[in-house]
């Protein structure tokens, strides 16, 4: 057993870790406060590499396992969140379907793009009627004349409405199957596509510079060929996208709380009450030796989840743990690091207030807590 | 133009430092990084490579943990490395250093040695010069901006007020001022290929040097104590309500003690 990262993998945590003190966090509260999406920084991730971390060498990518990956958006979250997710969904819900499913020709044509951040990629699975339930899609596509003809909306799709967004990814009813079920498969929407549009932009309480849009498809087309690998397997396709993408969803956890960690300890130790400062006080102590405990606790799930993955092993129920564990660790860690911070913990001046925001996405997005214990104890036998 | 940059592995800036009883840093205890001056002269480096082509060897005096560092500067861009590394190298001080460096260097083909201005945990600023001497090459300390034409490095050396422009023929040492250029971060793609890349080894033995050349026995220089900086007392601090005011304070403050 080895506990210690490789030298590859130190490397790459201290570059997301250089590269979120030195150009990301600075500039967090900026792209928070004005709801703007990173361009440049997404930019110079790109230069650097990060788009297309886990992606395989022959298709553009670092070549890097999924250790690193978990590794880098960790730190990249500890920065800003939403650089985090920006970087997190494109990976795992935007490229990741094209190398597990795509045909040959699908995957040269997007990867290496996409691996070289030339374009953003979404995946567009949840709907206004199919959240957790997302086999429920009402969303349909028809074969018209070579070419698919899609109808429906998407809610909440991350990645989808920038400048540099490529397209998305989505789920759609193409047919019935032969025990009435429906059939559920994946479609490559490309960005401009004609009856595809990129419709209202929310105005979200966190991950307020990452890119989340509605979509709406009315008689939109695409060829034929842009059917995603084979064609009913789109149920399948996406319960797979999501035991990876869960992965990256903790990590996103786990460097938002260990920030709020930071935050509060560095605050302990300044502010003074009572004639001392507060990290003096035991009550101030155990919150912070909690929060010390818990994120330890789920970075470990997380790099094992990731671990299992790279040894090609099982690692669904690990990457449900994970996700769930540090969706909610989180969410408690930057609780206690408002209440550490106090007044101020309140005032946006202070990132803790925006890690209070931030934070209770992860346990939402990608898989709700609820049916992340609905996935643990399927897989339990339950 | 082969480059060969010379690079230390120090603590990191940042980190507390505790002192061996022989008053020396315990590297031991602390995050190690390349010495922050050594970056501009990797980035300028490369980017003669760039331009000039032709390549970049990283050659490092150190622990053998020192390859960390080696790592690094090959995933930014560096071709290959050159490790010199033996107990019996411990505690060299600056001439003794710059005398091993020599003797790799004699075994390795270059144009030009780069190396950073002085490094952050000695300090001392010497090594370049030294290195030039042993290397009987010229020295070009300071530079803040380095140049090849016509069979010649020119470079900026900066002195108090201004700057000299100085060339020389080269092989030539160079030594590099912070702010010479932006140092960039190591790709991920470098940093997957750096582990491709060929770290060579050296240890005492390949130098061909007396015993009591370096190390501890060859020190010329003895450190005799080291006296850590007093603590500073905890500065005061302010949370104005509004910009004006968080002005207004720091103007009574400057006022209070004579800054201003
Ligand atoms: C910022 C953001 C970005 C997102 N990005 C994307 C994206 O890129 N692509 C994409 O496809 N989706 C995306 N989503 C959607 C996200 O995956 C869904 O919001 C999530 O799956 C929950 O669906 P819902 O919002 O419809 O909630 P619902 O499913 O309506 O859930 C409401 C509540 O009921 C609970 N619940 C539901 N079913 C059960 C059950 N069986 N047992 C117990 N409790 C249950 C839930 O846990 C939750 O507490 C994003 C969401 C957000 C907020």
């Amino acid at each position: 057993m080895d506990f210690d990262l490789t030298d590859e993998q130190v490397m790459i945590r201290n570059l997301a870790r250089e590269f979120a003190d030195s150009e990301i966090a600075p500039r967090a509260e900026h792209f928070d406060k004005h709801k703007e999406f990173p361009y440049e920084i997404v930019a110079k991730l790109a230069d650097l590499g990060f788009l297309g971390l886990p992606v395989p060498e022959e298709y553009g990518g670092a070549g890097a396992d999924t250790v690193s990956y978990a590794v880098a958006v960790e730190e990249l979250s500890r920065g800003d969140a939403s650089v985090g997710i920006t970087v997190a969904a494109h990976t795992s819900l935007g490229t990741m379907p094209f190398l597990l499913f795509g045909t040959e020709a699908q995957k040269q044509e997007y990867v290496p793009r996409l691996a070289a951040g030339e374009m953003l990629w979404s995946f567009g699975l949840t709907e206004p009627q199919a959240g957790s339930d997302a086999g429920a899609t009402q969303t349909r596509a028809k074969l018209d004349g070579g070419e698919w003809v899609i109808n429906g909306t998407k809610s909440f799709i991350t990645n989808s409405g920038t400048r540099i967004s490529g397209g998305v990814t989505i789920t759609a009813m193409t047919g019935t199957r032969e025990d009435g079920k429906p059939e559920i498969s994946n479609l490559i929407v490309p960005t401009g596509a004609r009856g595809y549009i990129v419709s209202r932009d929310y105005d979200k309480m966190g991950w307020r510079a990452s890119d989340t849009h509605e979509l709406a498809f009315t008689d939109a087309r695409v060829p034929e060929g842009n059917l995603l690998g084979t064609r009913g397997e789109g149920f399948h396709q996406f319960l797979t996208i999501l035991d990876g993408g869960r992965i990256s969803v903790a990590a996103l956890s786990v460097g938002l709380a260990q920030a709020a960690l930071d935050s509060s300890i560095t605050y302990a130790k300044e502010r003074v009450q009572f004639g001392k400062p507060i990290a003096a006080f035991e009550a101030i102590q155990f919150k912070i030796a909690d929060m010390q405990t818990e994120i330890e606790l789920a970075r470990l799930m997380t790099y094992k989840a990731a671990w299992l993955k790279d040894q090609g092993r099982d690692f669904r129920m690990e990457a449900g743990m994970a996700k769930l564990f540090a969706g909610e660790v989180a969410t408690r860690a930057a609780g206690h690091a408002v209440q550490i911070h106090g007044g101020y913990g309140v005032m946006e001046e202070f990132p803790v207030a925006r890690y209070w925001r931030d934070v209770k996405i992860g346990e939402i997005g990608e898989g709700t807590s609820e049916i992340q214990r609905l996935v643990i104890a399927r897989l339990l036998g339950l | 133009m082969n480059v060969v940059v010379c690079v230390k592995q120090v603590p990191d800036t940042t980190a507390r430092k505790e002192f061996l009883p022989d008053n020396r840093i315990n590297r031991a205890a602390v995050e190690n990084v390349i010495n922050p001056f050594d970056e501009y002269a990797i980035e300028e480096a490369l980017r003669l490579k760039e331009s000039q082509g032709g390549s970049v060897t990283i050659l490092t005096m150190g622990p053998p943990s020192a390859e960390d560092s080696i790592r690094k500067a090959l995933a930014m861009g560096a071709d290959s490395g050159v490790l010199v590394t033996d107990p019996a190298l411990e505690g060299s001080d600056a001439w003794s250093t710059a005398l091993v460096l020599s003797r790799a260097l004699a075994r390795l083909d270059y144009d030009l040695v780069m190396t950073g201005m002085e490094s952050t945990d000695a300090r001392t600023g010497l090594v370049p010069a030294a290195l030039a001497e042993q290397l009987k090459l010229a020295s070009l300390t300071y530079a803040s901006r380095v140049e090849i034409a016509d069979g010649k490095v020119r470079v900026n050396r900066q002195i108090p007020g201004g700057y000299q422009e100085v060339e020389a023929v080269y092989p030539a040492v160079v030594s590099v001022v912070k702010g010479v250029n932006e140092p960039r971060y190591p790709s991920l793609k470098g940093i997957m290929a750096a582990k491709r890349k060929e770290i060579q080894k050296l240890g005492f033995s390949d130098l061909d040097l007396p015993a009591d050349s370096a190390g501890k026995t060859g020190e010329k220089a003895k450190a005799v104590e080291v006296t850590p900086r007093p603590e500073k007392p905890a500065g005061e601090v302010i949370r104005p309500d509004s910009p004006e005011a968080a002005a207004g304070a720091i103007a009574d403050f400057l006022q209070a003690h004579k800054f201003i």
